[in-house]
């Protein structure tokens, strides 16, 4: 098992549904969710703050959202209000925030290409088979 | 507050034998003013490894210089290390400083560089006493020191200070003893940073050296904690926390390392069982049981962490920074946690719960302790973390502990408490003494059931009021739902209920469909407890059509609405649910598509409702109400709406799927509804402007967050709507839904309808739309009957076989066999009997149906059309010819009346202003077997001739002439051209036509010529006929159709001839013009008069002979000649045959040439007393014109005037004209033929004036 990996990965429409969610653990699926979910607060949070400061100019990586006792959630804004969230397992300490980011960057890059398909209608779930690889590649395998 | 380090500064006092009294007394009094005015003043401290240079405030302790004090190789205590070792000394006198003094600093030098120390001073205090008291073998003052700094400081002078009278007020003194403070703090400074440098070093060596065996972290600990402490006593707060950070981060990379599977010995002491977890002490500075612990070894991971914490805490508060500490408080305590985990330490289950808890109440209290109540208001987003992590604790401490239970704890349950209570340990003396200690509030809370809900609801609600006040709603709404979940199990559902509601309406909202699925279930295990059964229904049935749910937990949600609804329901009121959480109406589709049919026709109306439901489903009764539209009552025919989209008759719902995907408020909503408006000026309906309305702005333009989230079932209480009472109704009876798309046909009433609600009943319940949205409208429609008839080629000409249209639209009607129309027949119009005569039947969509031979039977007054029958709502068409009779003459019979008793109205000729024909109105009266009414239908005719006639006459000879034109656009052959009279048979009418058969092109005519030849007498009144054939050019002769003219004509006899004779002047044998010649008149009576004239003029001359008076006239139009003398005059005429008057005029010809004789008219002079017998023809009018034009002539005549008046009068046309007419004299033109012009058109040469040399040409 390869423990450099995420638990939960999510795509969050600028309205605040979710377009993408996967988890690995299946079974927590359901506290996924919620976390997720609450996490949109922090999300917000920030991104209002950092639109205060910054304007335009701003970071798309959010940080770390809030760690609990087993999960490090980690944030990501697009311009256009997409939220990606990351959800790493809390002893999973071998994940830098360069990682993350690398992760980010790569959930974005994948995302930019799903919504450049010509027959993906904007605001529906995600249903592509590439970005569905490139998410399943940056989560803990359950053989 | 602010802790005082003292630096343990050793101050090697002089051997006691040497020390006087008096100099003890000294040094003690220097030594306090030294310790306090040490620190007065900042250093700039430059440091090492490109720190930046700080300012800092050294503190001294000093102390009496011990051997034993002085530290051994290895000893790393920083804090009490000797920066600056000092030798004081007061000796003045040579001999004592070489017997004693001199051999005791020598000693002490040596001792010091045993040890390696080579920070030190001496110091001479020199005062006026000493002076004094040895003044004989004193020495310079300088010798002294001189002799000191040779013998000890070969190259260091300053490590040599003169001290003068410390304890006087002179500024001598002041100012030695300043010198003094700087140079022992520029000693101090630099000793210290040289030491400080090696203690820096030998930690990093010993660092370095950590993964050798034998290395201990709680010995390195303590190396580098001293560190800390040095920079804390310097308040360098900053250094000592990065000292704490790089133990801590040492410490948790061993940790993971160790989870990585490479051990540490020292890690041993860390992975013993936790014993006690009596939580985090922020209170002391230092928490030295720990700290001892730490060093002996013996520190647990928790006990490492927390004392590690504590200084992090202490620090972080000096610089302020109370925030960091609640965020590195919740960090580390997830950290410990997984750390534990990590290394698989033993820890009794809940302890860690303990430990968590206590800890996150003791950082919230000590940063409540360092802030005041604004300032935290202002930042509970730091602090609100700790308050959920320490509620989430609690309320797992209490579900362990059996308190949660509704029976209460059980006995192991209490065991287990007690064991948890018993790793507490006592309560730490600082909090012995506070009431809310975080101590107490977890053994009261661990005490007893009603305590623990105390505190778990005073937690929960803090930590959600909390994340509402910093906009956390989500977070705020996950405690209240885990705040319910507690009093589910308390057994309270109504509380749980309201926060649940309000987490699952938050999820809905968002398109959430795990987190909606999960806590509906949780309402849906509320609702049922607090029998709520419409609620509970509702949920059931919108977890039933939950695909989130596995089947089994759907059937068993779908049978609890089947169960309900099995039961006998006494309870008269039913139980309203809406639709959407059932079923969807997915479309809705119109059979025929057009939405719109007559009312014998059968529409149908096709719903697809998808089930939701996991089973199939038998439903009593489906119905959809209908609305009736008034206002659309007549415009049948027309879809309305949605269903002028591309699928006609086609309404496709958009769903907005509760369960999965995004909600539909993510951009969904209900869609535009576009009209296009043209407004048009009233007037001339001219357009003034265009444009698209959005109808349903009601609709989209609505506020957003006011608005419910779109999708009402997943709402928390769904709308209760029924079904409107009275409503006209769609239903349909006893239909199994299955799951998935079904499909239920309804048959709709007639009228125009919108579809609004539909219900399904299932026993008790009732699923409800309320609103069918886009709307649907159909229309069943009612029509009467309708006969047309229509040319079917325009225009129709009269007197030609015309074929015209009959339609009869069936309407409601069904046309049965027998049924037929009844024509009255018109002799003006026959109908022309075909034989094959078929008509056509056409469905209301143009399909032909049915073609069947129509029998005509006429009878002499009707004609009768029997109808082959035919179905409502269809069309029957026919031909029939008919045939205008052109009217022949001015004869108008009187009025008959129809078969039906109706005056017939004889066709009426009058000028169509569009065409030169004169046109005919034909009426036809038709019985229609549906109506008790005639129908009565207009055809128009074009006559497509004008005719003329003229009666031209030379000398006794009659000949008329009839001039037919054709003004139709047709093309015409013209054949047995024949006129016949009447009266009179001995009249022969010789014709002059040598064609028999006439070819008349459109727009042209043809003249025909009679001479008129008789026997006897003629007769003064002729009664004509004029006859033709004629048939279009392009069919047979058999198409010839007759044409006939009557015309009337009176007075044709001649009766007067004239003749003009032109007489050259005497002796001439030529006319000259300029030259007075001789007119010669002669009128001839030729005919004894007829019986009328002289009824006509025996009122005039009642006795006397039978004479008239004719007025005759010369005028010359084209001025060719002047009339001299009297131009016109009344002749007296016998009334005898060949009476002749002649009259004799004098005329100029006024050119030479051929002239034309002048114009000569007779006229009937009808004296006043005649009676005007004939009343004028308004043709006669013309004549009476060019009479007035020659009235001007007439100036001489005396009664002229009298003429004028009279054709003014006759324009008038006045009642009192009679009056006049009898008064005045009137001249009366005759009738054509009356009167023959012998000299008509004669011609006369005139010569010229002179023959010489004018030569006049006259060309016109």
């Amino acid at each position: 098992m390869n423990t450099n990996m995420a638990v939960c990965i999510a795509v969050i429409a600028k309205e605040n549904y979710p377009l993408y969610i996967r988890s690995v653990p299946t079974q927590n699926e359901l506290k996924f969710h919620y976390t997720v979910h609450t996490s949109l607060d922090v999300v917000e949070e920030k991104i209002s703050a950092v639109g205060k400061a910054l304007g335009d100019q701003r970071e798309l990586y959010l940080g770390l959202l809030y760690p609990t006792e087993d999960y490090k959630v980690y944030g990501y804004v697009t311009n256009s209000k997409v939220k990606f969230v990351i959800v790493v397992d809390s002893s999973n300490t071998s994940l830098r925030d360069n990682e993350i980011r690398s992760m980010f960057r790569k959930l974005h890059n994948s995302f930019t290409d799903v919504m450049c398909n010509p027959f993906h209608n904007p605001g529906d779930t995600i249903q592509s088979k590439a970005f569905d690889g490139i998410v399943s590649g940056m989560m803990v395998q359950t053989a | 507050m602010r802790k005082k380090i003292f630096f343990n500064n050793n101050i090697p006092l002089p051997p006691l034998e040497l020390l006087h009294f008096f100099f003890f007394a000294l040094f003690t009094s220097l030594y306090t003013s030294l310790a306090q005015q040490l620190p007065r003043e900042p250093m700039e401290w430059r440091r090492t490894y490109g720190r930046a240079p700080k300012m800092i405030l050294l503190e001294a302790n000093f102390v009496q210089f011990k051997e034993e004090l002085l530290p051994k190789e290895g000893n790393k205590a920083l804090l009490t290390f000797p920066f600056l070792h000092i030798y004081w000394t007061d000796c003045c006198d040579t001999e004592m400083y070489k017997s004693s003094v001199k051999e005791d600093m020598m000693r002490w030098q040596n001792s010091l560089r045993t040890h390696g120390s080579s920070d030190w001073v001496i110091i001479v205090v020199e005062t006026n006493d000493t002076k004094k008291k040895n003044k004989t073998n004193i020495l310079p003052r300088s010798s002294i020191v001189d002799k000191i700094r040779s013998d000890f400081c070969n190259k260091q002078s300053d490590r040599c200070v003169v001290l003068s009278d410390p304890l006087k007020d002179s500024s001598r003194s002041q100012e030695s003893w300043n010198s003094l403070l700087l140079k022992l703090r520029t000693l101090l400074l630099m000793s210290f940073t040289k030491n400080l440098g090696r203690f820096e070093d030998e930690m990093r060596t010993l660092r370095e050296k950590r993964t050798q065996p034998g290395w201990s972290f709680c010995e390195y600990f303590m190396v580098q904690e001293e560190l800390a402490f040095v920079f804390e006593m310097l308040q360098q707060f900053e250094d000592a926390l990065v000292q704490y950070d790089e133990l801590d981060a040492l410490f948790t990379q061993y940790v993971l390392n160790f989870g990585a599977g490479d051990t540490a010995n020292w890690l041993g002491s860390f992975c013993a069982p936790v014993r006690n977890w009596s939580g985090l002490l922020l209170r002391r500075p230092i928490d030295m049981e720990k700290r001892d612990s730490i060093q002996r070894g013996e520190a647990s991971l928790l006990d490492l962490r927390s004392y590690l914490f504590s200084r992090q805490c202490t620090l972080l508060i000096f610089l302020q920074r109370p925030w960091e500490v609640t965020q590195r408080a919740l960090e580390l305590l997830h950290n410990c946690v997984q750390e534990l985990r990590l290394l698989e330490v033993q820890v009794l289950e809940g302890a860690l719960d303990c430990w968590v808890f206590l800890s996150c109440l003791e950082v919230l209290h000590r940063i409540e302790g360092c802030c005041d109540p604004a300032q935290l208001a202002a930042n509970c987003s730091h602090t609100v973390g700790l308050w959920a992590y320490a509620t989430d604790k609690l309320k797992s401490l209490g579900e362990l502990c059996g308190l949660v239970s509704k029976n209460g704890p059980n006995s192991e349950d209490l065991n287990r408490t007690v064991d948890l209570l018993a790793g507490l340990g006592d309560e730490r003396p600082e909090t012995v003494n506070s009431l809310q200690s975080p101590y107490k509030k977890l053994k009261e809370a661990l005490s007893s059931v009603e305590a623990f809900e105390r505190h778990y609801l005073e937690l929960s609600h803090a930590a959600m009021e909390m994340y509402q006040a910093i906009g956390r709603l989500r977070s705020a709404r996950l405690v209240g739902k885990s705040l319910a979940e507690f009093y589910m199990r308390k057994g309270d559902p109504e509380r749980a209920e309201t926060f649940l509601q309000e987490a699952l309406k938050s999820y809905v909202s968002e398109g959430w469909s795990l987190p909606v699925t999960h806590t509906r279930r949780q309402v849906a295990e509320c609702q049922k407890l607090l029998s709520k059964t419409e609620d509970y229904l509702q949920t059931s049935a919108l977890l039933a059509g939950d695909v989130n749910l596995t089947t089994d937990e759907r059937k068993h949600f779908c049978q609890e609405i089947l169960s309900f609804t099995g039961k006998s329901g006494d309870q008269s009121h039913k139980v309203t649910l809406s639709m959407g959480v059932f079923a969807q109406l997915t479309q809705l589709k119109f059979h025929p598509a057009a939405a719109s049919v007559h009312s014998g026709a059968v529409l149908q109306v096709e719903l697809t409702l998808r089930c939701l439901m996991p089973v199939s489903v038998r439903i009593q009764q489906l119905v959809a109400s209908i609305h009736f539209e008034v206002d659309h009552g007549g415009t049948h025919g027309r879809s309305k709406g949605a269903q002028r989209r591309t699928h006609p008759g086609t309404v496709v719902f958009r769903q907005s799927n509760s369960s999965a995907g995004p909600p539909s408020s993510a951009g969904a909503g209900p869609s535009l509804e576009l009209d296009e408006i043209q407004d048009r000026s009233p007037s001339d309906n001219s357009l003034n402007s265009t444009g698209v309305i959005c109808k349903n702005t009601h609709l989209l333009m609505r506020r957003h967050d006011s608005n419910s989230p779109p999708d009402t079932p997943n709402c928390i209480s769904p709308p209760t709507v029924g079904i409107k009472e009275g409503a006209q109704m769609l239903k349909v009876q006893d239909v199994t839904l299955e799951p998935g798309n079904n499909s239920i046909t309804f048959t709709a009433p007639p009228g125009t309808y919108t579809l609004r609600q539909l219900c399904a009943t299932v026993g008790e319940v009732q699923f409800i739309l309320p609103h069918i949205y886009p709307s649907a409208q159909y229309e069943v429609y009612s029509q009467e009957p309708q006969l047309t008839v229509e040319p079917l080629s325009e225009p129709l000409l009269a007197g030609l076989p015309q074929k015209v249209k009959f339609t009869l639209l069936t309407g409601h009607y069904t046309v049965k066999k027998g049924d037929a129309l009844q024509l009255s027949n018109t002799e003006t119009m026959p109908i022309l009997p075909s034989t094959s005569c078929t008509a056509r039947i056409s469905s209301p969509t143009s399909e032909l149906v049915g073609e069947s031979t129509l029998s005509i039977q006429s009878s002499e007054k009707v004609t009768s059309i029997s109808l082959p029958p035919a179905p409502p709502y269809h069309t029957l068409e026919f031909q029939l010819e008919v045939l205008c009779i052109i009217p022949s003459g001015a004869d108008r019979p009187a009025n008959e009346r129809l078969t039906n008793g109706e005056v017939r109205h004889r066709p009426r000729s009058y000028s169509h202003p569009d065409t030169p024909m004169t046109a005919i109105d034909q009426r036809m009266s038709i019985d229609c077997p549906w109506s008790i009414y005639s129908t009565l239908l207009a055809l128009t005719f074009y006559i497509p001739f004008k005719t003329k006639h003229s009666l031209l006459s030379a000398g006794n000879r009659q000949y008329i002439q009839v001039c037919v034109q054709n003004v139709s656009d047709v093309n015409f052959a013209l054949a047995e051209v024949k006129l016949t009279e009447k009266q009179h048979a001995s009249l022969e009418l010789q014709s002059l036509n040598t064609k028999t058969q006439q070819l008349l092109c459109c727009k042209h005519s043809v003249f025909c010529l009679w001479e008129v030849r008789w026997k006897d007498d003629l007769p003064s009144c002729l009664q004509c006929v004029f006859s033709a054939n004629f048939s279009p050019l392009s069919q047979d002769i058999s198409a010839y159709k007759p044409f006939h003219y009557q015309f009337q004509l009176e007075r044709v006899t001649t009766l007067y001839s004239v003749k003009a004779e032109i007489f050259p002047p005497a002796g001439e044998q030529r006319c000259r013009s300029g030259v007075l010649c001789g007119l010669e008149v002669c009128i001839t009576r030729l005919t004894e008069p007829a019986e009328g004239e002289i009824a006509e003029d025996s009122k005039t001359e009642t006795d006397g002979p039978k004479t008239t008076k004719l007025m005759y006239e010369v005028a010359d139009s084209s001025s060719n000649w002047a009339v001299c003398g009297k131009s016109s005059g009344m002749v007296l005429m016998p009334m005898t045959a060949n009476a002749t008057h002649k009259v004799q005029i004098e005329v100029m010809p006024l050119f030479a040439g051929h002239l034309p004789f002048p114009k000569i008219k007779v006229l009937k002079y009808l004296p006043h007393t005649a009676a005007v017998a004939i009343q004028p023809d308004p043709d006669s009018c013309v004549e009476n014109d060019s009479l007035s034009l020659l009235d001007k002539t007439l100036d001489d005549q005396g009664d002229t005037a009298s003429i004028r008046s009279r054709g003014s009068v006759h324009s008038v046309g006045s009642g009192d004209q009679q009056q006049k007419g009898v008064a005045m004299p009137r001249l009366e033109p005759f009738s054509p033929g009356q009167v023959f012009n012998h000299s008509h058109a004669c011609q006369v040469l005139v010569l010229p004036a002179t023959d010489d040399h004018i030569m006049e040409v006259n060309a016109t």
